[in-house]
């Protein structure tokens, strides 16, 4: 019997077997960022560490920089944490994307930029959506802090293996429908504790055909779905997207090459699990509730609580709705929304901006909506700028920002206030997620949120932006 | 690094209702802007213990004075889901949890948990409607989460089974519930492992 991805990563980087079970796990690659790693620098302080492998350490800072204007964080406590990242980053020699790189930008759109991000390799970094990376055929997964200190401490963490669970989709998508779509899909069938315990392999010709950055979107909301890694198998997309890029091994590439593309599945490698979806299936999908996995159709309507078949789904039907301040059983489309947001680890990529930048042109963005476009990173900045892409969207009424994290978390001054409603690019939906306390949050695809936008509700791109077969793309 | 083992802890619990209780419930994001951990126990659930107009405490249990002793919280399935922020255990830890009984956790939450000798254990739906009933009728009932036996027992005469994976019972009852000594000690093992592999 062959292995997967998963278990030839795995065994690679095995350092051996705990007292208590548990694996202890070489951390190939160590991504850190300024909210999860003070407080484990302050902990490796005072156990008198250092950093094992700086050289294998990369930082850069997301969460709080300010996407107006970058270098003025407005409230004291960001500049201490920038701050902070920058003293520890000089102390322990880390490299650093810092704000006046030109590579700054959100961790998990950084590491696959830089090339840092390779197949075969381990990452870690103190954020759940470091399944990202798994987009590039890596075991990539979200640590705590005390996880961080580890990794920083030894180059290695202490680690239950996973099952490995390989979710299929086959066919073709429908005009319309996109990556985010195909995950927002999966994770409304899995369920948002459904992946616990599990590595997602994603496979099948859906995931074949898709750019790195599709996969990306994809592998970036594992978590949602439970499973604190997913990965694609690497392939020559991998290949051609990886060659040229800083921290690649240029000039040794096709040796490297064959190596990364050693790691890929066998065709008879165990599964614990197999789910098949069939493309065709997936819609337009958009979040009505307070968890990722609260999805419908556009084309469907809210659930009705009268509908439920458990007394618990009952209740959480009613507590979504009730923050939700949603009319069950009504249509979703139509819903009035008050804020756009495109951007985030999941979509604000350079293709994303690419893609809705097609079907903007000429529309105006609703009066009452304040539509916000933030870049994922400087160097996807700049790669609009070259195409023009901020005048598009500036012109259509966006407002064009730096690169950050921005709504996603709302730990900068980009928040949503009161109970306004947000059709966002972002991955989660959690009550209070984009900074206000009683925001609301919808969750789809990019070209779904330019939809919103301009109708000044919740609706369907496919009709705005008449996405037949023949003007979409996969 | 010699660490208490944990075997037992006990206390009076709080029941919080809900499922899929994320981390950014537990801690809202605005307050993770800090360097260290210290101090995060006041903000734990803050959203829903303040309305956010007024800023008046809401009817949310941690608000309850009959609970504010409470050490363990007890909660529904998949509590702490979401971002895999440390500072939502920390919370708890600071706020004055010293153990979490649940139906079902979220893997990054557990981990962190458990790493702060907080142990996280998983009953099943009619046990936790059962305690969630003791606790709310007598809030000084007393619980003990019995982390070598897998049991949970009450003053009040419950006793159950639960489960915790092998791997994070042996760790805080042998004192090993923070890793880092034993990673350090495998210094040459480590060392082997980078040489071995070519990106490293
Ligand atoms: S964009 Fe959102 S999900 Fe991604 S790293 Fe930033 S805060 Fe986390």
């Amino acid at each position: 019997m062959g292995k997967s991805l998963f278990q030839k990563v795995w065994d690679s980087h095995r350092v051996g077997t705990l007292a208590d079970g548990r694996t202890q796990l070489f951390i190939g690659t160590h991504l850190i960022h300024e909210v999860t790693s003070p407080q484990a620098f302050g902990m490796l302080r005072d156990l008198g560490l250092k950093v094992k492998f700086p050289q294998r350490t990369f930082a850069t800072i997301d969460h709080i920089v300010p996407t107006e204007n970058q270098d003025q964080p407005a409230d004291p406590l960001a500049a201490e944490m920038i701050d902070a990242i920058r003293k520890n980053c000089d102390d322990f020699g880390i490299t650093y994307f810092d704000l006046k790189s030109g590579k700054q930008g959100i961790v998990h759109v950084v590491g696959p930029e830089q090339g840092i991000t390779q197949p075969g390799t381990t990452i870690a970094c103190g954020d759940s959506h470091t399944a990202t990376h798994g987009a590039f055929g890596a075991i990539a997964f979200g640590i705590g802090t005390s996880q961080v200190r580890d990794v920083l401490a030894t180059q290695t963490i202490a680690l239950q293996e996973m099952k490995v669970r390989r979710i299929e989709v086959n066919g073709n998508l429908r005009p319309g429908v996109y990556a985010k779509d195909v995950i927002l899909h999966i994770i409304r069938l899995l369920g948002a504790n459904g992946g616990i315990g599990f590595a997602y392999e994603y496979a099948g010709d859906v995931f074949d055909r898709m750019s790195m950055e599709e996969r990306m979107t994809v592998c970036n909301m594992s978590i949602e779905g439970g499973a604190r890694c997913g990965y694609v198998n690497p392939d020559a997309k991998t290949i051609a997207y990886l060659q040229g890029r800083p921290y690649v091994d240029n000039t040794n590439f096709e040796a490297t090459a064959t190596r990364w593309l050693s790691f890929a599945s066998d065709a008879d490698a165990h599964f614990d699990d197999i789910v098949k979806i069939a493309a065709e299936d997936i819609e337009p999908t958009v979040t009505w509730g307070i968890s990722p996995d609260a999805g419908i159709a556009i084309t469907e309507n809210i659930p009705d609580p009268l509908t439920a078949t458990t007394p618990e789904q009952k209740a959480s039907i009613e507590e979504a709705l009730a923050y939700m301040k949603l009319p069950a059983g009504m249509p979703i489309q139509g819903i009035k929304i008050d804020v756009a947001f495109l951007g985030s680890c999941t979509n604000g990529r350079i293709s994303d901006f690419r893609e809705v930048a097609k079907y903007i042109k000429g529309h105006k963005v609703a009066a009452n909506v304040k539509a916000i476009a933030v870049p994922g990173s400087q160097i996807v900045a700049i790669q609009c700028e070259q195409e023009g892409i901020p005048e598009i969207f500036r012109a259509a009424g966006f407002e064009w920002r730096a690169a950050g994290c921005s709504m996603c978390l709302a730990m900068n001054p980009d928040k949503l206030i009161g109970d306004q409603l947000c059709a966002s690019s972002s991955n989660r939906n959690f009550k209070g997620r984009q900074g206000s306390p009683t925001g609301r949050t919808i969750l789809m695809s990019p070209v779904m949120v330019a939809a919103a936008a301009i109708k000044g509700e919740i609706t369907d791109a496919r009709e705005l932006f008449d996405l037949t077969p023949a003007s979409a793309v996969a | 690094m010699a660490l208490d083992p944990v075997k037992q802890v006990s206390g009076t619990g709080v029941f919080i209702p809900g499922a899929d209780i994320d981390t950014d419930r537990i801690i809202p994001a605005r307050f993770m802007k800090c360097v260290t951990f210290d101090g995060l126990g006041e903000f734990a659930f803050y959203d829903v213990r303040f309305d956010s107009e007024t800023g008046a405490k809401t009817n949310h249990p941690l608000n309850d004075e009959r609970f504010k002793d409470a050490s363990i919280l007890i909660a529904g399935v998949n509590f702490g889901c979401g971002s895999s922020r440390e500072h939502a255990p920390q919370s708890l830890r600071k706020y004055g949890f010293n153990a979490v009984i649940a139906e079902s956790f979220a893997e990054i939450f557990y981990g962190n948990s458990t790493t702060l000798a907080m142990p996280c254990v998983m009953a099943k739906a009619d046990d936790i409607a059962a305690l969630r009933a003791a606790v709310e009728s007598n809030p000084t009932t007393e619980i003990t989460v019995d982390v070598e036996a897998l049991r949970v027992r009450t003053s009040s005469g419950l006793d159950f089974a639960v489960k915790m994976p092998e791997s994070a019972r042996e760790a805080l009852v042998s004192g090993r519930w923070d890793p880092i000594q034993e990673l350090l000690d495998n210094e040459a093992a480590i060392s082997d492992r980078a040489k071995a592999l070519h990106y490293v």
